[in-house]
C-alpha cells in the first residue's frame, strides 16, 4: 500500500465518518442550532475530501476493508454529485427549516438527513453487489421518514407509496443479483463473493438466458429507484411532499446513486453473449421516461410536481446516454448528471421560496414572483431556463453530447424521439413560469382581499441569505460549465468509458 | 450444482418444503381475515426455516443451521407478533377494500404459478437441468414473487399490503435456500436484518398513519395524483 492508496483511504474515512458524526452529535446535542451547524461543517468536508479524491481516483481503482469498498473513477464522480448537493441543500435547510416552526424536532430532522447523505455516499462506494443493494434499500429507509417529517396528510401519503413501491420494486432487483450469483456460481464454484469485478470476469461464461432474465430484473428494480417510467409513480409524490431540502437530495443525489448500479450492470451485459436487448431495453426505457415527462410537465399544476417530473425526464436523458454507449455517450451522461444535481438542486430551491411566500403549490395560484421575491425569484427563472436544456447552461451542452452519440450508434431512432420530446418540454415548462412571473393581472385583487396571504404576496418577502445563497452557488458553475468544458474532465470521462468498456486505462 | 445431484429422500423434502410454502401463499390470497394472512405468513417461515435446516443438512452448509435459527425466530416469530400488535392497535382484523374477490384472486395467482412454470422451464431447458429440484425452486421464487405483487395490488389494507412485501421477501429466502445455498453468509444476514428494519419502519408509518391521516386503508390514499 503506497502513499496514494493511504490518502485515499483517509480521504474515504472523512467521507463516510464525517455525516456519521453529524448523526450522533445531532441526536446528542437535541438542540436546532449545533445541529445545523454541525451537518453544514459535515457537509463541507464531505465535499472537500471528494474534490481531494477525484484525481487520485483516475490514478487506478483501488478496493478497501477486504474488497468491500471500491474507489473508481465512475464512483467519483457519482460521489461529486452526491457530496455538492448535500452541501447546497445543506446551507438551503438552514434558512428553510428555520421557517417551519419545527424547532423542537429539528435536530432529529438534521440526524435524519446527514443520515441519509451517508447512505447515499456509501452506495457509489460499494464493492459487493449484495452490499450494494443494502445501501440503497437503507436509503429508502432513511428518506422516508424525512419525506413525512412535516407529519401532514399529503406528506404522510406520499411517503407510503415511496416505501411500497420502492420496497417492492427494488425486491426484483434482489431475485436479479441472486439469479447472477446462481448463473456465477455454476462456474465459479457455490461460494465466492459477488464483486462487480468478479461478476465482470465471469460474464462471458454465464448462460445467456439466465443472464438476460437477470438484467432485465436488475433493470427494472433499481430503475424504480432512479424513477424511470414506467416505475416512476412513486418520485412526483415524495419529492413534492418533502421538505424543499430533502425533495434536492431526492432528486439530485439519491437518483444517481441508484444510476450507477444500472450502469454497472450494463456493463456486465456487455461482457456476456447477451446481444443487443439489454442496450435496446435500456434506451427504450429511457425514450419512454421522457414521453411520459413530457406528458406531464405539460399539464402540470403543483409546482413541486413540475420539479419532480422533470427529473423523471433527466433521468431518462441520462439512461439514454449510458444506454447509446460508447465514449460520448457516457461522457454526456457523466457530465449531464453533474448538472442536473446542480440545477434542480436549484429549482427546488427556488420552489422552496416560492411556496414559502405564495403559501400554496399550486401553478396557477403564483403570480408575479419577482415582485415578491426579487433576487432568488430571478435565480429560479434563470435555472427554468436551464433546466429546459436552452444555451449557455451546461445541460445543453450535456444533451447535445448524448445525441451525437445516440446518432452514431445502433439506437439512433432514439434521438428522433428525444428531440421533439425535449421541445414539448422546453415549450410546456416555460410556459408555466411565464404563468408564475408575468401573467395573472386579474388575480391580485383576490389577493388583496385575504390580505395576500393566499394569493398573490405584493410585497417583496425579506430573503435569507441561507435561501439565496445556494442558488448562486448551484448556478454559477452551470453557467460556467455550460459556457466552458474543461480538458481535465474530458480526459477524467474518458478513463471511465475505457473503464466501463473494458480496456486498458490511457 | 447442488440441486441436480441429490439423493432421492431429499429431493423430495425439497420439493415437499417448497410447494408447501407455495400453498401458504395460496392460503394468503384467499383469506380475508388479517390473522389467518399472519398465521400462513408465521408458517410459511418456519417452512422455509425447515429447509434451511434440510439443505444444511444435505449440502454440508453448517451456517445455513444458523440462518434457519434467525429465520424462525425473526421472520416466524418477532414478524408476526409485530405486525399481531398492529393489527391489534387498528382495530381491524378482515380485508375490507379489496379490489379483486379472494376466489378470483385465486385464479389469477394460478395463472401467475403456470406463467412462472413456463419462465423456470425454459430457464432449465437452456441450463440442461430440466425436471431437477432447482427448476421447482425456481418456479416457486417466481410465483411468490407475482404472489406478492397480485397481493400488493388487489389489497387495500396497509397490513396486506406489508404482508405481500414479505411475501415477495419469503420468495426470494426460500429460492436463493435452493439454487445458492453457499451465497455468504453476510448477505444472508443483512438480508435478515433489513427485513426487522423495514417492520419497525412500516410500524412507525402505520402509526403515522392512523394519527394524521385517519384511515388504515390505502385506498383512501390517493389524493396525490398526476
Amino acid at each position: 500500500m503506497d502513499a496514494n492508496d493511504r490518502i485515499v483511504g483517509g480521504l474515504l474515512g472523512v467521507i463516510l465518518l464525517a455525516p456519521l458524526a453529524a448523526v450522533l452529535g445531532c441526536l446528542l446535542a437535541r438542540r436546532p442550532r449545533p445541529a445545523e451547524y454541525l451537518n453544514l461543517t459535515a457537509a463541507v468536508s464531505v465535499l472537500a475530501a471528494v474534490l481531494l479524491l477525484l484525481p487520485r481516483a483516475l490514478v487506478r481503482t483501488l478496493t478497501f476493508w477486504h474488497g468491500y469498498l471500491i474507489v473508481d473513477a465512475l464512483g467519483a464522480w457519482v460521489l461529486l454529485s452526491v457530496a455538492s448537493v448535500y452541501l447546497l441543500s445543506s446551507i438551503y435547510a438552514i434558512g428553510y427549516m428555520r421557517r417551519l416552526d419545527e424547532a423542537g424536532r429539528l435536530h432529529r430532522f438534521y440526524a435524519l438527513f446527514a443520515g441519509f447523505a451517508l447512505t447515499t455516499l456509501c452506495g457509489p462506494l460499494m464493492n459487493n453487489i449484495g452490499v450494494y443493494w443494502i445501501a440503497i434499500e437503507l436509503t429508502t429507509l432513511v428518506s422516508t421518514f424525512l419525506v413525512c417529517f412535516e407529519l401532514r396528510r399529503d406528506s404522510v401519503e406520499a411517503a407510503w407509496k415511496y416505501i411500497v413501491v420502492v420496497s417492492a420494486g427494488i425486491s426484483l432487483a434482489l431475485l436479479g443479483i441472486i439469479l447472477f450469483y446462481w448463473a456465477g456460481s455454476l462456474r465459479m464454484g457455490p461460494t465466492y463473493d459477488l464483486t462487480w469485478a468478479a461478476l465482470r470476469t465471469v460474464a462471458p461464461q454465464l448462460n445467456p438466458t439466465v443472464a438476460l432474465a437477470a438484467f432485465l430484473l436488475v433493470l427494472i428494480g433499481f430503475g424504480t429507484k432512479v424513477g424511470l417510467a414506467p416505475m416512476h409513480t412513486w418520485l412526483p409524490d415524495a419529492h413534492s411532499e418533502g421538505p424543499a431540502p430533502v425533495s434536492a437530495m431526492l432528486s439530485g443525489a439519491l437518483l444517481n446513486t441508484a444510476m450507477i448500479g444500472i450502469v454497472r450492470f450494463l456493463q456486465v451485459a456487455d461482457r456476456g453473449r447477451l446481444g443487443a436487448l439489454p442496450r435496446l431495453v435500456v434506451v427504450s426505457i429511457g425514450a419512454f421516461s421522457l414521453f411520459i415527462a413530457a406528458l406531464f410537465i405539460v399539464r402540470q399544476r403543483g409546482i413541486k410536481r413540475l420539479m419532480a417530473y422533470s427529473s423523471v425526464e433527466h433521468m431518462g436523458i441520462m439512461t439514454l446516454g449510458f444506454g447509446f454507449g460508447g465514449p460520448l455517450g457516457i461522457a454526456g451522461a457523466l457530465y449531464h448528471m453533474l448538472g442536473h444535481s446542480l440545477n434542480k438542486s436549484l429549482m427546488f430551491f427556488g420552489a422552496g421560496n416560492t411556496m414559502q411566500a405564495f403559501h400554496t403549490k399550486r401553478i396557477s395560484r403564483i403570480h408575479r414572483v419577482l415582485r415578491s421575491l426579487p433576487a432568488s425569484g430571478l435565480l429560479w427563472l434563470a435555472g427554468a431556463v436551464a433546466i429546459t436544456g436552452a444555451p449557455p447552461f451546461s445541460l445543453f451542452l450535456s444533451e447535445l453530447t448524448i445525441m451525437r452519440a445516440g446518432l452514431a450508434g445502433v439506437n439512433a431512432w432514439a434521438v428522433f424521439v428525444m428531440l421533439p420530446l425535449l421541445v414539448v418540454i422546453f415549450v410546456g415548462f416555460l410556459d408555466h413560469f411565464r404563468a408564475m412571473y408575468f401573467g395573472g393581472h386579474t388575480a391580485a385583487p383576490a389577493g388583496a382581499q385575504t390580505g395576500g396571504s393566499a394569493g398573490a404576496a405584493r410585497a417583496p418577502v425579506r430573503e435569507s441569505v441561507w435561501c439565496v445563497l445556494p442558488m448562486w452557488l448551484a448556478l454559477v458553475p452551470l453557467l460556467v460549465l455550460g459556457l466552458w468544458w474543461p480538458q481535465a474532465i474530458s480526459h477524467y470521462f474518458s478513463v471511465v468509458a475505457a473503464q466501463l468498456s473494458g480496456k486498458a486505462v490511457p | 450444482m447442488f440441486a441436480v445431484h441429490l439423493p432421492p429422500l431429499a429431493a423430495s423434502l425439497f420439493s415437499l418444503l417448497a410447494i408447501a410454502s407455495l400453498l401458504l401463499a395460496f392460503v394468503m390470497l384467499g383469506s380475508r381475515w388479517l390473522k389467518d394472512y399472519l398465521l400462513a405468513f408465521a408458517v410459511q417461515s418456519w417452512l422455509i426455516a425447515l429447509l434451511s435446516v434440510a439443505i444444511g443438512y444435505y449440502g454440508h452448509y453448517p451456517e445455513l443451521y444458523l440462518i434457519a435459527v434467525l429465520t424462525a425466530l425473526f421472520r416466524g416469530l418477532l414478524l408476526p407478533y409485530l405486525l399481531l400488535r398492529i393489527v391489534r392497535q387498528m382495530n381491524v382484523d378482515r380485508e375490507l377494500h379489496e379490489r379483486l374477490s379472494p376466489s378470483s384472486s385465486l385464479v389469477v395467482g394460478a395463472l401467475l404459478v403456470i406463467f412462472a412454470f413456463v419462465v423456470a422451464d425454459h430457464v432449465g431447458i437452456s441450463l440442461g437441468i430440466a425436471g431437477s429440484v432447482a427448476v421447482l425452486a425456481l418456479t416457486v421464487m417466481l410465483s411468490m414473487k407475482l404472489i406478492g405483487f397480485l397481493m400488493l395490488a388487489v389489497r387495500g389494507e396497509v397490513i396486506s399490503q406489508i404482508l405481500g412485501l414479505l411475501v415477495l421477501e419469503n420468495g426470494i429466502f426460500l429460492g436463493s435456500q435452493i439454487l445458492v445455498p453457499g451465497m455468504p453468509l453476510l448477505i444472508e444476514l443483512v438480508i435478515l436484518f433489513d427485513l426487522l428494519v423495514v417492520v419497525a419502519c412500516f410500524g412507525v408509518l402505520v402509526r403515522y398513519l392512523l394519527l394524521h391521516a385517519g384511515t388504515s386503508s390505502a385506498h383512501d390514499l390517493r389524493r396525490l395524483v398526476g
